[in-house]
């Protein structure tokens, strides 16, 4: 797929959560400490960074790079986690409300509006705090967890996509021939919802991502448990960023890492729907060549023309000279 | 008005399930929890604070799970969340009735300038594709995806701590000055609330901008905005009649957004020492008390499923076509 990888946004994505795939694997074998060993017992003050301390520590004098290592499997785990099973349960029951109909539509769809007003973070609080502090994490069941939230938005697109499928002239001579429901769901439906279903994927891990975070960061998973998220709590416990000598090392790389981590999913996001709806990018022109080939300085009424973006570009650049 | 009543009736459902859910959960959890918190509370609480503990979990009781069940739902309708563990003998409800003004009002400004401010935004980044405002894209992205509260972090490092442009923590002044309706105390709360709710701003902006952007785009190529501007009108008023119909997806997307703000909010509370929900959430799960923690579920199911019932009504006005229906 050249012309997918053509798109600087989809490129930018794919290179940023690559990275921080290989980074959930490699990282702990490279963290230069334990993440829980105290450099020193008696310095009480988080120190800054230093030759021994790349990113310098935290109050215990533990070392905050290794505690970012560590705590990226964690993350990209839970998240990963989330986003896969989220996925599933969307596409089980979208295309099934989508193609079924009738009552299971009306039970499913309800099902999936329920979901989608509950709020999903302070439900989790409950659950995550009635389990206990205390409980053994485990980065499979957690993720299980927060995947239960945020199925709904998926399932409510897929069911729309579904929806104006299933008129379709191919679908409906598959069901005429007598291909069975479930074949016709899983060969005939899916495979056409491939975009929507990878959306719906890299939305639920972001929201994997920032719901782990926050659910560490408030303190009801572990806390000796490290992951980003916990890394921020023991960051704000400290006061970190209220300290008169601001504890920057201390808050930065984590919040910064799930923010790429983050970034890096949507841009792969908004890229997909760019292929999708072309109309969406900015057919390919910048501001500054359209004005230098003389193009109208706004909007672009009427139907955009959605040619792929090199042409565009050449003929701006050609008028220009 | 069919909608309306199918989103009410949709509330209402979610509201019983919230609650269904909220009754079993701590019964169903592995190794009751509540007992967990009896045999620390053993020791320290007085005789009365553990029967009433007991009762709310349904520990040591004659009647079956269906009457505890029923005996709930008569407790919540009469306002009764139940009693705090922590700071016993304080009710639940006292406890969210001294917080939840404070979260209402930073979350209420905060969402209703970024709606307004990011719609008005996306309106020109779509008007004026492929200018500046599109390079802005990717880095109100970063905004969007990082945690709130780090966001919040960032600003309270920033402005706060470095810069000492504002208070770096709770809702007021609250060692000079005490809560009263006078300008002192008003004007304090004031210079306390900007940072919070410029953090959420900042957080949830980039949402509405990419929503309105993307519809914008795509009512552009409506044929009725094409003979507005075909036909001389000024360059606000076809904006207008495009904007106007894009704006509907936005307000209807209204209700999956709230709970995330909401969710975001409470942590930049935290952040913040905010003396609201969040701040009480925190302190919750850091003392196991589990009614309180229950308590602020439902008063936020409530409170999310009321802002959603706003967002249909107004969805409705600006919309003649669901009027019609009925």
């Amino acid at each position: 797929m050249p012309r997918l990888l053509r798109s600087p946004k989809i490129l930018t994505g794919l290179c940023l959560s690559v990275a921080f795939a290989i980074l959930a694997v490699v990282g702990p074998y490279l963290a230069p400490y334990n993440p829980n060993a105290n450099a020193s017992t008696t310095v009480g003050i988080a120190q800054p960074p230093s030759a021994a301390h790349l990113l310098g520590t935290t109050q215990t004098q533990q070392d905050v790079l290794s505690q970012l290592l560590v705590g990226g499997r964690s993350t990209v785990l839970v998240s990963l986690v989330a986003g896969v099973v989220a996925t599933a349960l969307a596409v089980l029951f979208g295309v099934a409300a989508g193609y079924l109909g009738g009552r299971a539509d009306d039970l499913l769809s309800m099902l999936a509006n329920i979901f989608l007003v509950l709020p999903a973070l302070p439900l989790l609080i409950v659950i995550f705090g009635l389990l206990g502090k205390g409980a053994s994490p485990n980065d499979l069941l957690i993720g299980f967890i927060i995947s239960v939230t945020g199925w709904a938005f998926g399932a409510r697109q897929l069911r729309a996509q579904t929806l104006s499928m299933r008129a379709r002239d191919f679908i409906e001579s598959a069901r005429i021939i007598g291909e069975r429901s479930w074949r016709i769901m899983a060969f005939e439906i899916l495979p056409n919802l491939v975009p929507v279903v990878a959306t719906s994927f890299l939305f639920t891990v972001i929201y994997g991502v920032g719901t782990y975070t926050a659910l560490a960061f408030l303190g009801v998973i572990n806390l000796s448990h490290w992951s980003w998220g916990t890394m921020l709590y023991w960051a704000q416990n400290a006061q970190a960023a209220q300290d008169v000598h601001i504890q920057w090392w201390w808050f930065l790389p984590p919040g910064l890492a799930v923010g790429l981590f983050g970034t890096g999913l949507a841009l792969l996001n908004f890229g997909i729907d760019e292929y999708v709806n072309p109309r969406l990018r900015a057919a390919g022109i910048t501001g500054r060549q359209a004005r230098r080939a003389g193009l109208p300085r706004h909007a672009r009424l009427g139907l955009t023309p959605v040619l792929p973006a090199r042409e565009p570009v050449l003929e701006a650049r050609e008028a220009a000279r | 008005m069919r909608l309306i009543m199918r989103r009410v009736a949709l509330y209402v459902i979610t509201a019983i399930v919230a609650i269904t859910i909220n009754f079993f959960l701590p019964r169903l959890m592995p190794g009751n929890p509540a007992l967990t918190v009896l045999g620390k509370a053993q020791s320290a609480e007085s005789p009365q604070a553990i029967a009433a503990l007991e009762e709310q979990y349904g520990v040591q009781t004659k009647t079956g799970t269906w009457g505890q069940y029923t005996q709930y739902w008569d407790h919540l309708l009469h306002g009764n969340l139940g009693t705090s563990l922590n700071a016993y003998p304080a009710s639940v409800g006292s406890l969210i009735r001294a917080a939840l003004p404070w979260t209402i009002g930073l979350v209420g400004t905060a969402t209703v300038i970024s709606f307004v401010l990011g719609t008005l935004l996306g309106v020109a980044a779509a008007w004026r594709r492929g200018s500046w405002l599109d390079n802005l894209l990717p880095a109100m992205t970063f905004f969007q995806a990082a945690p709130y509260f780090f966001v919040a972090i960032l600003a309270v490092a920033l402005f706060a701590t470095k810069l000492g442009w504002f208070p770096p923590s709770q809702g007021y002044d609250t060692a000079t000055l005490n809560p009263g309706f006078n300008w002192a105390f008003i004007s304090n709360v004031l210079d306390h609330a900007v940072l919070p709710a410029l953090t959420i701003v900042l957080a949830s902006i980039a949402g509405w901008i990419i929503g309105m952007r993307n519809m914008m785009i795509t009512t552009m190529d409506e044929d009725y905005v094409l003979l507005a501007e075909a036909k001389g009108l000024p360059r606000h008023r076809v904006i207008g009649y495009a904007a106007r119909n894009a704006l509907l997806p936005n307000v209807a997307g209204f209700s999956l957004a709230i709970g995330f703000i909401v969710s975001g909010a409470l942590l930049t509370e935290i952040v913040f020492s905010y003396p609201g929900i969040g701040y009480l959430l925190l302190n919750s799960i850091g003392s196991d008390d589990y009614p309180v923690l229950q308590g602020i579920f439902v008063i936020i199911t409530f409170a999310v499923l009321l802002a959603n019932l706003l967002a249909d009504f107004a969805y409705a006005f600006l919309d003649p076509r669901t009027r019609q229906e009925a």
